[in-house]
């Protein structure tokens, strides 16, 4: 009875909301690049490197929205070499992604080494200030990411912009020869993908903390592209999987079963993917020309 | 300069290489406002590639492009789109998940502040769709309307963004023959609101029957330009090849013999689980053509997919030389000297990122000569598609080359080369001509009737009713899944069969006891 209280208490469906913050995030950068026809699973590596950033912003200045802008540009920056490798030199897109990832996981660890002395956890930095309204209190980075879900399905599904850019995705030939240039499109929706993968890596390491530890991005790169499919690459679905996602988060860590060890309960996102992937809850189809570089007047 | 006043279009000596290959040499094609010009030439003559040089998707790599009086440079789709040059492509350029109306203002779409404005989108979509008669459903999605709807959609789609000059390109590929009468409805109502239409085609029923002149293209040189009227189809086979073609097919009488193929109560599911093919029961002869006409989609594909065993039957049987074939996978039916000629070529005849002679073993791959304790013999493979390909005459590349590299009619010999090629006693063409050049077309059926006179049974599947009716010995009429007569070839013509496939069978009944 006590566990179920707590299950369903207040503070665990908050703390659910800051779990979720940088699954949503980068859910929401997925479904820019994915919608766009490039498969991004550099997003683990885009947050790490935010968080990274962000900590050195914040350090260095004294001001954590520093730190944020960091992240941004940190996260911009990869995002930019995954564009440049794949959309403009049409390289293989896992295999760069893959490069970015482990790349992303040896620089932070350098950098923490050059540039604070220190290997496995940075010294405590000044920390976003949360706000607070009514009884609930959230870190900024929160509150952008809850504006950013309806902002996001406005731009892709009411703009003529993200008309175009669910075009390129399914059919770039198409919106080729009505003169819609496809990997200007493409370039800039993996960059919007990188400065959102970047501001959840800030959430994780000047949100919700106050300093970064080695590999703290811990695979929510790839939560928030399975946040993503479960979603069916749509901002709503992947916001409402990313809840679900950071509420098993919480209650993994906020609640003791007594008989279920909680790595147990911290397996339920990937579990819920498996299921969604093998087609359980209605086929999840991915845009139609996601991971094809594309050639121009190619037959 | 363009050569003459009343040219909105000159292209002159338009120069386009690719690797390898000079697919436009020279070529020199004008066309007159107003009119329906006709562009034809065997596959891989160099229309398309002329084409999307006019449309911006290729630059040239010599001549000039003159239009409406003034010489253009076009850089990419959007110059062509501005000037009002409009292209319908073979393979439609649609985004199939987007809606009709999306699909149709994407680039040029009309916005309120932020937003696309759906509204307005709409109206304008339904404002050209009632203007020239072209149905569409503006709210329905690509993906669930018919192919002919699909291709008003890529019309609709040019006439927004006001063309004037109107680009087909082998627009009758994909419809069936009641849609080809539509489009070229469509074809007459945009002549009449002055819209100029350049048709890319190599059916010289369709380009007599609807144009008014005709520009030849061959190996990517122009031949000649003639007006319609002046020339006879064998005149403008004759140019399109370089030599005499036999339109017709010449064959002699069958002389079938014992049963070699049975199908007996046949029953199949299409692949939404619904009755496709309707308890169907055929027989074929050894030494005879038995030719299954109907419009597509009655279950013609889904009766060949379930004889070739690649898909499940409901019920049924089928014997082959008496012996029970019913369960046997694809391999083992081939095995039992049955050639199947597939219907895609490029889904189900080839792989196209293989070379010709990875092609042309594919199903035999693990015989010998070929393979050896399970390695590849390739010097005995690379000496079987040096012989194959002189045989078959596919040119286009040499053995080294991509399947995909080829033109669609040298792919169809490919296929047919390899099986042709391991003596079948049983032959199932489906759409054996399908989007291929007149040339081809010639070499192909007497391969069909070769195999037939060696005394091999032949199932011809065919969406024209012209080969059906030339080539086969005996037509069965399929309409809805079932078999509602069958006929003696030479008994019948094209408008009792036109009767028996769209389902009016007492009328036709009737008339044929006349």
């Amino acid at each position: 009875m006590e566990t179920l209280t707590k299950i369903f208490s207040l503070s665990l469906i908050l703390a659910s909301f800051r779990f979720a913050t940088p699954l949503i995030l980068a859910a929401l950068g997925g479904i820019f690049s994915e919608r766009s026809g490039v498969v991004n699973i550099a997003l683990e590596g885009m947050m790490l490197f935010g968080a990274f950033a962000a900590v050195y912003g914040s350090a260095s200045t004294g001001n954590p929205w520093i730190g944020v802008l960091y992240s941004m540009i940190a996260g911009l920056s990869f995002a930019a070499i995954l564009a440049l490798v794949c959309v403009t030199f049409k390289a293989n897109q896992i295999v760069v992604a893959t490069g970015i990832n482990i790349f992303a996981s040896g620089i932070t660890i350098f950098l923490l080494q050059v540039l604070f002395g220190v290997k496995g956890t940075s010294p405590m930095v000044n920390r976003l200030p949360a706000f607070r309204i009514f009884d609930v209190r959230f870190n900024p980075i929160t509150y952008i990411a809850l504006i950013l879900v309806p902002v996001a399905w406005f731009i892709l599904f009411k703009t003529h912009w993200g008309l175009r850019i669910r075009s390129v995705g399914e059919h770039p030939a198409a919106a080729d020869t009505l003169g819609i240039n496809v990997n200007k499109l493409r370039f800039i929706s993996v960059l919007i993908s990188g400065v959102l993968a970047g501001l959840a890596g800030a959430h994780l390491s000047i949100g919700d903390g106050s300093a970064f530890v080695r590999e703290m991005s811990a695979g929510r790169g790839f939560i928030a592209l399975a946040a993503m499919i479960f979603g069916k690459w749509h901002p709503f679905g992947a916001f409402g999987a990313a809840m679900l996602f950071g509420f098993a988060e919480a209650v993994a860590v906020r609640v003791d079963f007594a008989f279920i060890p909680s790595e147990l309960i911290s397996a339920i996102p990937y579990v819920l993917t498996l299921v969604v992937l093998a087609g359980f809850f209605g086929k999840s189809t991915p845009p139609a020309a996601s991971g094809e570089p594309y050639y121009k007047g190619e037959k | 300069m363009p050569r003459e006043d009343n040219y909105i279009l000159d292209m002159q000596d338009i120069t386009k290489i690719f690797p390898g290959v000079k697919a436009n040499d020279n070529v020199n094609l004008s066309i007159k406002g107003g009119e329906i010009h006709a562009l034809v030439g065997e596959n891989g003559a160099g229309k398309t590639t002329l084409m999307n040089v006019l449309y911006g998707l290729y630059e040239p790599d010599g001549g000039q492009i003159f239009y409406e009086g003034n010489e253009v440079d076009l850089d990419g789709p959007e110059d062509a789109i501005k000037l009002g040059i409009g292209m319908v492509h073979q393979h439609f350029m649609l985004v199939e998940p987007l809606t009709v109306t999306e699909n149709i203002v994407l680039g040029s779409e009309p916005r309120s502040g932020l937003m696309l404005d759906q509204k307005t989108a709409q109206k304008d979509v339904k404002e050209i769709s009632e203007k020239y008669g072209l149905f569409v459903d503006p709210e329905a999605k690509i993906q669930d309307i018919s192919v002919g709807m699909q291709q008003r959609v890529e019309i609709i789609k040019t006439l927004y963004r006001g063309a004037e000059l109107l680009i087909f390109d082998e627009p009758t590929a994909v419809l069936t023959p009641q849609e080809i009468d539509e489009l070229f409805d469509i074809f007459k109502s945009l002549k009449e609101q002055g819209k100029t239409i350049i048709f890319i085609t190599h059916k010289l029923k369709e380009v007599k029957t609807i144009s008014d002149r005709i520009t030849v293209l061959r190996s990517g040189k122009s031949i000649d330009t003639v007006n319609t009227e002046d020339v006879t189809k064998e005149d403008v086979a004759e140019l399109m090849v370089g030599r005499q073609v036999l339109l017709e097919v010449e064959k002699t009488e069958a002389n079938p013999g014992e049963e070699i193929f049975k199908i007996e109560n046949l029953n199949v599911n299409d692949n939404r689980e619904l009755p496709a093919v309707k308890d169907i029961s055929l027989s074929v002869k050894k030494g005879e053509i038995l030719g299954i006409a109907g419009v597509e989609g009655n279950g013609q594909s889904e009766l060949i997919e379930a004889i070739t065993g690649l898909r499940k039957i409901k019920s049924g049987k089928f014997e082959l030389r008496g012996k029970d074939i019913t369960n046997f996978n694809a391999r083992e039916i081939k095995r039992e000297k049955v050639a199947h000629i597939p219907e895609d070529r490029q889904k189900r005849g080839l792989i196209m990122d293989f070379d010709l002679k990875e092609n042309i073993i594919l199903g035999y791959h693990d015989l010998e000569p070929f393979s050896r304790n399970g390695i590849m013999q390739y010097d005995n493979i690379a000496q079987y598609t040096e012989d194959l390909i002189e045989k078959y005459d596919v040119r286009g590349g040499g053995m080294e080359s991509q399947a995909k590299n080829l033109s669609g009619g040298n792919q169809q010999k490919l296929i047919v080369a390899r099986e042709f090629s391991h003596d079948p006693e049983f032959l199932i063409a489906s759409q054996p001509t399908r989007g291929v050049d007149v040339g081809s077309i010639e070499f192909i059926h007497n391969q069909i009737i070769d195999r037939r006179d060696d005394g091999a049974g032949v199932l011809l599947v065919s969406a024209e009713l012209s080969e059906v009716l030339s080539l086969s010995d005996r037509i069965a009429v399929i309409f809805e899944g079932e078999i509602v007569d069958v006929l003696k070839a030479s008994e019948t013509d094209e408008r009792e069969l036109g009767k028996l496939m769209t389902g009016s069978q007492a009328e036709a009944g009737g008339e044929s006891n006349e």
